[in-house]
């Protein structure tokens, strides 16, 4: 009896536990409840949440609110990434998503997909002009609709140790070709030291080095898509980094781990492609060495070529389910057009704007790059070669499937090109599970 | 006590416990068998308004759980961790509570503190300690002893050996307690008999021992079937874990990273059932010699 007892209250304790776990997980923040009736807005001001995890968003945000009494917007931060996609797509699902949502060109066509972003092609007739051709496509997919505003964009650069370019008299390599050499080079020099890294934890990086290389891994052809993800150019970016790490002239360990962080401070890896971003990677997990990095356009696969890919990079998107898309989408064409707004972006967000006309504006280059006066320039010009293609619904699967099979290639010693069979055969295979027409 | 003319009492003592359980135990659970069931189908691009919708498969999901050969994988994997973690974890708790317990252990209090202290860490930030020290660049142990922690076979004991770090001290205090339990006229009446220490331990307290030691089985088994922590936290500092390492891992991931909630449920319903068929096994098996009844 007695136990029996106990067992209940017992029971009564971890349900409690439960209870309050539970209650501390879903996102029903006191912002999320807010964004209600469309009805009411007659009454007071709209009131609109933002998800996003651009730093400093809330002062800029103070900005608007300042200015638009009649439409009040709250920034809940998120912590960004694939995370943050996940929990978009829960919460539209779960019917309580915010009204705005900073959405990654890459997760933009899984929101799509999964009905969760609104169509903004009446909103944004006007301002279309503001952004190149090649980050449009990225919010409409090459269709009529439109399914959110260009923010930021992430061109790929080289970002180099010049300081130890110069110590091991290495120049600054302008093919692929040329990397290879200055990384077997660096080899010989110090066997402590590599010339870069090849990350088998960052999907984006690869996706923007397979961009340059020309990549098309989704396309849309009418009512089906088109996936060729193990297409040539981006077969040749694998099979040139595996032959790299399989002959020990680059490393693999991956990035934004603890040891890169120490190998970056250390000097101990002298570059690093990344994208326009980077300065404030740099700045927090590298600041021993400030000052000291410089940036060059990516190598190139045939000499006299200036192209580049995207990695990272993001949209405004406004949620199906706001009641008030109207509100939402003028808060996020004045965030990313209004030249008060962008420069606000800049300076408090660091981001490298995607409206054409703010990234030529840019002046004194990042505080870590102060040794580099016309970093922005050379972004600009990066920036026009730089090329990407239409994500698929279900970058998710692809991504994961890079993170598993170059996890396995590296362990193993096996060819990348298989790793990259292998993202697009479980690419393929999801988005015939899930039903959709594929062209072969 | 009275047992006749309770009246509504017991039941007005229960609700509580009972919304609780059902707003947080039954309905979930009734909601992801509902969602383990369905499945979306997409029609043309997938675009747009519509082109989604939600069917139901019936028990398409679990076969397709039950068919994945990735699962089965991860299975296995946390089988071989779990058989070390509970053989060392137990073994060391069982030594630690019967050495703290004997008469002639000296600074018992500091000790007893300093094995439970580790349980007081938080799974994530225990494994990143490790994750840490395992590091090769960042190690200190590394510049003393050349061995790959995060290799392909070593993995496993590494992070083996973060759950036995913070798991030994929760169960040494389950034991130790039940120890100081026992009546001491009974070691007084082995010590009569001739009895060693070893002796008492091993024909006195063991066989006393033996229901809290089959409790704390229970709950490691269970406890390492649902391995998460270790082995998500570890994952960005090495290539050897993958994204499926653990069933758990791979429900995480077909829900959140793939956005497939209807396979994880029914992966997480599968996950559920070994489970409970292991713990239920394990307790029907030693039920017998631990607590001498049917």
């Amino acid at each position: 009896m007695r136990a029996n007892r106990l067992g209940a209250a017992l029971a009564v304790a971890l349900t409690a536990t439960l209870a309050s776990c539970g209650s501390g997980e879903p996102a029903q923040s006191p912002e999320a409840a807010t964004g209600r009736p469309a009805s009411s807005a007659a009454q007071g001001p709209v009131k609109l949440t933002y998800w996003t995890w651009a730093p400093n968003m809330d002062k800029i945000v103070k900005v608007w609110n300042e200015a638009h009494p009649d439409i009040q917007v709250t920034v809940s931060k998120q912590a960004g990434g694939d995370d943050a996609a996940a929990k978009f797509l829960t919460a539209a699902k779960a019917g309580n998503p915010p009204d705005l949502v900073q959405a990654e060109y890459q997760h933009l066509p899984s929101f799509i997909a999964a009905d969760a972003v609104a169509d903004l092609k009446a909103e944004t007739a006007a301002i279309k002009g503001e952004f190149s051709e090649g980050l449009w496509r990225l919010v409409t997919l090459g269709t009529d609709a439109v399914y959110g505003v260009p923010q930021d964009s992430g061109p790929m650069m080289l970002f180099y140790r010049k300081d130890l370019f110069d110590k091991y008299g290495i120049a600054v390599p302008k093919t692929w070709q040329e990397y290879g050499d200055a990384a077997r080079a660096v080899r010989k020099k110090d066997p402590k030291v590599y010339l870069g890294t090849f990350s088998s934890k960052d999907p984006g990086a690869f996706t923007g080095l397979a961009q340059q290389a020309g990549a098309q891994w989704w396309s849309i052809s009418g009512d089906s898509w088109k996936v060729a993800i193990a297409d040539e150019p981006t077969r040749k970016v694998a099979d040139y980094w595996g032959a790299l790490v399989k002959e020990g002239a680059i490393d693999d360990m991956p990035y934004f781990t603890p040891e890169w962080n120490k190998a970056l401070n250390d000097g101990k890896l002298l570059t690093w492609p990344s994208a326009v971003w980077a300065p404030g990677v740099l700045s927090s997990n590298a600041p021993k060495a400030k000052g000291k990095w410089a940036v060059a356009p990516l190598p190139q696969w045939n000499a006299g070529e200036s192209y580049s890919g995207f990695w990272g990079g993001s949209s405004t998107a406004v949620s199906a389910k706001t009641p008030n898309k109207a509100a939402a989408a003028r808060f996020a064409t004045w965030l990313n057009t209004d030249p008060a707004a962008i420069d606000l972006l800049v300076k408090e967000a660091a981001i490298y704007p995607a409206a054409t006309k703010a990234q030529s504006a840019l002046g004194q280059a990042p505080d870590y790059f102060s040794n580099q006066p016309d970093f922005w320039q050379q972004a600009a010009a990066v920036s026009a070669g730089a090329r990407g293609f239409t994500f698929g619904p279900n970058v998710g699967v692809t991504y994961n499937a890079f993170k598993d099979g170059f996890d396995k290639a590296l362990q193993n010693g096996t060819p990348f090109a298989d790793a990259v069979q292998g993202m697009q055969d479980a690419t393929v295979a999801d988005m015939r599970k899930s039903g959709f027409t594929i062209a072969s | 006590m009275k047992r006749s003319g309770r009246g509504p009492w017991p039941y007005l003592f229960l609700t509580p416990a009972m919304v609780l359980f059902t707003l947080f135990l039954a309905v979930p659970i009734g909601y992801t068998v509902y969602l383990a069931t369905r499945r979306t189908k997409v029609s043309g691009l997938g675009l747009g308004k519509g082109a989604r919708r939600e069917v139901f498969v019936g028990f398409d999901n679990f076969a397709a759980a039950l068919a994945d050969t990735e699962l089965w994988r991860g299975w296995l994997r946390v089988l071989g961790y779990g058989a070390l973690v509970l053989v060392v974890m137990l073994g060391l708790a069982l030594l630690f509570a019967l050495l703290l317990d004997s008469a002639r252990v000296r600074l018992a209090r500091f000790s007893r503190i300093a094995i439970f202290l580790p349980y007081a860490v938080p799974g994530v930030a225990a494994t990143l300690l490790w994750g840490f020290l395992y590091l090769p660049s960042l190690s200190p142990i590394r510049d003393v002893l050349d061995v790959d922690f995060l290799g392909a076979t070593t993995v496993t004991y590494s992070m083996a050996n973060v759950a036995v770090w913070g798991g030994v001290g929760f169960n040494m205090l389950v034991l130790y307690t039940t120890l100081r339990a026992i009546p001491r006229d009974l070691y007084e009446a082995a010590r009569l008999d001739g009895a060693s220490e070893l002796q008492i331990a091993l024909r006195v307290k063991i066989p006393i021992l033996a229901p809290a030691i089959v409790l704390t089985t229970v709950f490691s088994i269970i406890a390492t079937i649902q391995v998460f922590t270790e082995p998500t936290t570890l994952r960005p500092l090495t290539n050897t874990i993958s994204s499926t390492w653990s069933p758990l891992m791979k429900v995480y991931r077909d829900a959140f990273v793939t956005g497939d909630l209807y396979s994880a449920a029914a992966t997480s319903i599968v996950i559920a059932a070994i489970s409970l068929v292991l713990s239920f096994g394990f307790l029907r098996v030693v039920r017998h010699h631990a607590f001498r009844e049917g």
